[in-house]
């Protein structure tokens, strides 16, 4: 009776949500929306804003979206969701134990479908519409507004050029994968003992009081052309989100992603407990080969992740894209010769690491560094996230399994913090647009490498307490409710069998 | 009858089971296992958690042979698979109290 109901609610709530996504915008006035993105940075990671409506820039022309930067943004959304299945998916999968494989590989891809259908209903419109410096409306609750079936039209999102739209629904599509790879990268911290439905009300929590509000302060603004004279300046920064307005460049998401992600992980790792039998029994990668197969699908992807927040297929594009490869090889080379220093040998495990932390480095920093900035990035990332899945691992004392934060909250804390200085024009990086109206560039004799560098410092110390404050409270809650972990038997079974019936080998 | 039990070194395999067939030895049962003796394993790493891997691969070999042949097997077994090196293996010999050949029901030393 108790299933008859549950069912019967479900089935209602579905038929309720697409009754709503049904609905046809009210007839939207040929405003172009213009959705912005990020803060003064050259292009820090896409928030887009509604423009103001066309009510008030009479004066404005009917923007249509660029073909070329549409059609970049749908490629890089397929890239960043192949980053997430299968990347991720096998990058995790390869390094728990063959009992425990497809309960990582059912984490990552439920919750990352969870999270997309989330973003699609109050996502989107919590993040990147406006509301206040915290966070956003709900004006496009159910993504309303986003097409008129009337007038034929789809809303335009803005990108970091004046006159320059791609559709609102390309760019919240390309935004859906970044909130679902982010939840998606957590469940390392605490794989082979956590329970699957405390993994899914965990991250529908997270996702609504962490990763929302923080893609809102950080990226959302009101776009370009909101930015029409001087007179309007001060009034169109105080409606962008708080870590935009105090000037932190993140391109596409070290702060937003891998720190919000990573102290997700550790506070998770430290509430679920250690691993029945860590420390004593072997807990060896089943399979490194399927490892390296995540790691280079990352990698690849990763193109997408950061070039596409450009939100145009343009230089700052093409030198995210170029600044990927670069710190990423450097990465690689990096944590090869650290682990030859330490060990003796280099490792495949290492190599790839090393590959996933000068990704993550890169990140903030891809389209808002020069080439040279890159590459000591790059090695720097190598370097320290060998030192965080190694010394500092041991200093915290968790069993973060599979070093999410390790990986993913040093390389972003480091890489948050160097994109600071190699932004600067007298180091060969692009530095930011200082005045929006004229889309002027900030001059290297006013750019403060320590004014900058502690503003990023800033950015990353609000998300990491943010983050770390929500996830505590939203273990506590899953606790409290379903429970963290499943049974010791149940673990030494394996969660394959235990929680999805499966086995993922036979014989 | 006796069962031959033999532990080698993987490699060694295939010139076992040629010496073996040069004898007059018709059957024999492989299984790969691990184990170790005083040969020493080795030293894994993965990021920062090292772990000491005491068995290595081994195969363990088994043949069910007349008695006045064990003499005999256990020569070919021990040419084939000797290196020389720690770590070669051993040989066991278990007394054998019946044998069945499934097919046609056969018993003793007519099943071997």
């Amino acid at each position: 009776m108790k299933k008859l109901f549950a069912s019967l609610a479900l089935g209602l709530s579905l038929c309720l949500c697409t009754a709503a996504f049904a609905q046809t915008a009210p007839a939207a006035p040929a405003k172009t929306e213009a959705k912005a993105e990020a803060v003064p940075a050259t292009a820090p990671a896409a928030a887009p804003a509604a423009a103001p409506a066309a009510a008030e820039a009479t004066a404005a022309p009917v923007l249509v979206p660029n073909k070329g930067d549409t059609a970049w943004m749908m490629v890089s959304t397929v890239l960043v969701i192949m980053m997430v299945v299968p990347g991720l998916a096998l990058f995790y999968g390869g390094l728990v134990r063959s009992k425990n494989m497809l309960s990582v590989l059912m984490q990552v891809m439920v919750t990352f479908s969870l999270i997309t259908v989330l973003w699609f209903i109050y996502g989107y419109s919590l993040a990147f519409t406006e509301g206040n410096a915290y966070i956003g409306g709900l004006d496009r609750l159910f993504m309303k507004g986003i097409w008129d079936n009337a007038a034929g039209t789809f809303a335009n999102a803005a990108t970091f050029s004046k006159g320059v739209v791609i559709p609102e629904v390309t760019f919240a599509g390309f935004q859906a994968t970044f909130a679902g790879i982010t939840c998606a990268l957590i469940v390392g911290a605490f794989a082979e003992r956590i329970k699957f439905s405390a993994v899914l009300l965990f991250m529908t929590l997270w996702f609504t009081f962490s990763y929302l509000p923080i893609a809102h302060m950080v990226w959302f603004w009101m776009g370009p052309d909101a930015y029409t004279a001087k007179e309007v300046v001060d009034e169109m920064n105080n409606k962008a989100g708080m870590i935009w307005q105090w000037g932190m460049l993140d391109f596409a998401g070290g702060t937003v992603v891998h720190i919000n992600a990573a102290v997700a992980g550790l506070v998770g790792a430290f509430m679920v407990g250690k691993r029945v039998g860590y420390g004593r029994e072997a807990m060896t990668p089943h399979s490194l080969t399927l490892t390296m197969v995540g790691a280079s699908l990352l990698w690849v992807g990763w193109f997408g992740f950061n070039a596409g927040s450009a939100l145009e297929a343009n230089g700052f594009a093409a030198l995210a894209f170029v600044n990927t490869l670069l710190a990423t090889a450097a990465a690689v080379l990096a944590w090869c010769v650290g682990e030859a220093l330490m060990r003796g040998k280099a490792s495949m495990l290492g190599a790839a690491s090393g590959a996933v932390a000068g990704l993550v480095a890169i990140t903030p920093a891809a389209g808002n560094v020069g080439i040279g900035g890159a590459l000591v990035i790059g090695v720097v990332a190598g370097f320290a996230c060998l030192w965080g899945v190694n010394g500092l691992k041991k200093m915290l004392g968790a069993d973060d399994s599979l070093d999410v934060f390790g990986v993913h909250g040093v390389g972003g804390i480091v890489g948050a913090l160097l994109t600071g200085v190699f932004n600067s024009p007298s180091l060969g990086g692009p530095g930011f647009v200082a005045d929006w109206v004229t889309a002027g560039m900030v001059t290297a004799a006013d750019f403060s490498v320590a004014a900058q560098v502690w503003t990023q410092a800033k950015a990353v110390l609000v998300t990491i307490v943010w983050s770390g404050v929500v996830s505590l409270v939203s273990f506590k809650l899953v606790d409290l409710t379903v429970g963290l972990r499943v049974t010791e038997e149940e673990e030494r079974e394996g969660l394959d069998i235990s929680a999805h019936g499966e086995t993922a080998y036979h014989g | 009858m006796k069962l031959v039990t033999a532990i080698i070194k993987p490699f060694k395999l295939d010139e076992v089971r040629e010496a073996l067939s040069g004898i007059g030895v018709q059957g024999i049962t492989v299984t790969e296992v691990k184990g170790f003796g005083r040969q020493k394993g080795h030293t894994e790493l993965y990021r920062g958690a090292e772990y000491v891997v005491d068995f290595l691969p081994k195969v363990k070999i088994e043949a069910a042979v007349a008695d006045d042949q064990v003499e005999r097997v256990i020569e070919a077994i021990e040419v084939g698979a000797r290196t020389g090196k720690i770590g070669d293996g051993k040989i066991f010999v278990y007394d054998l109290e019946q044998v069945v050949r499934i097919r046609t029901g056969e018993t003793g030393a007519q099943a071997l």
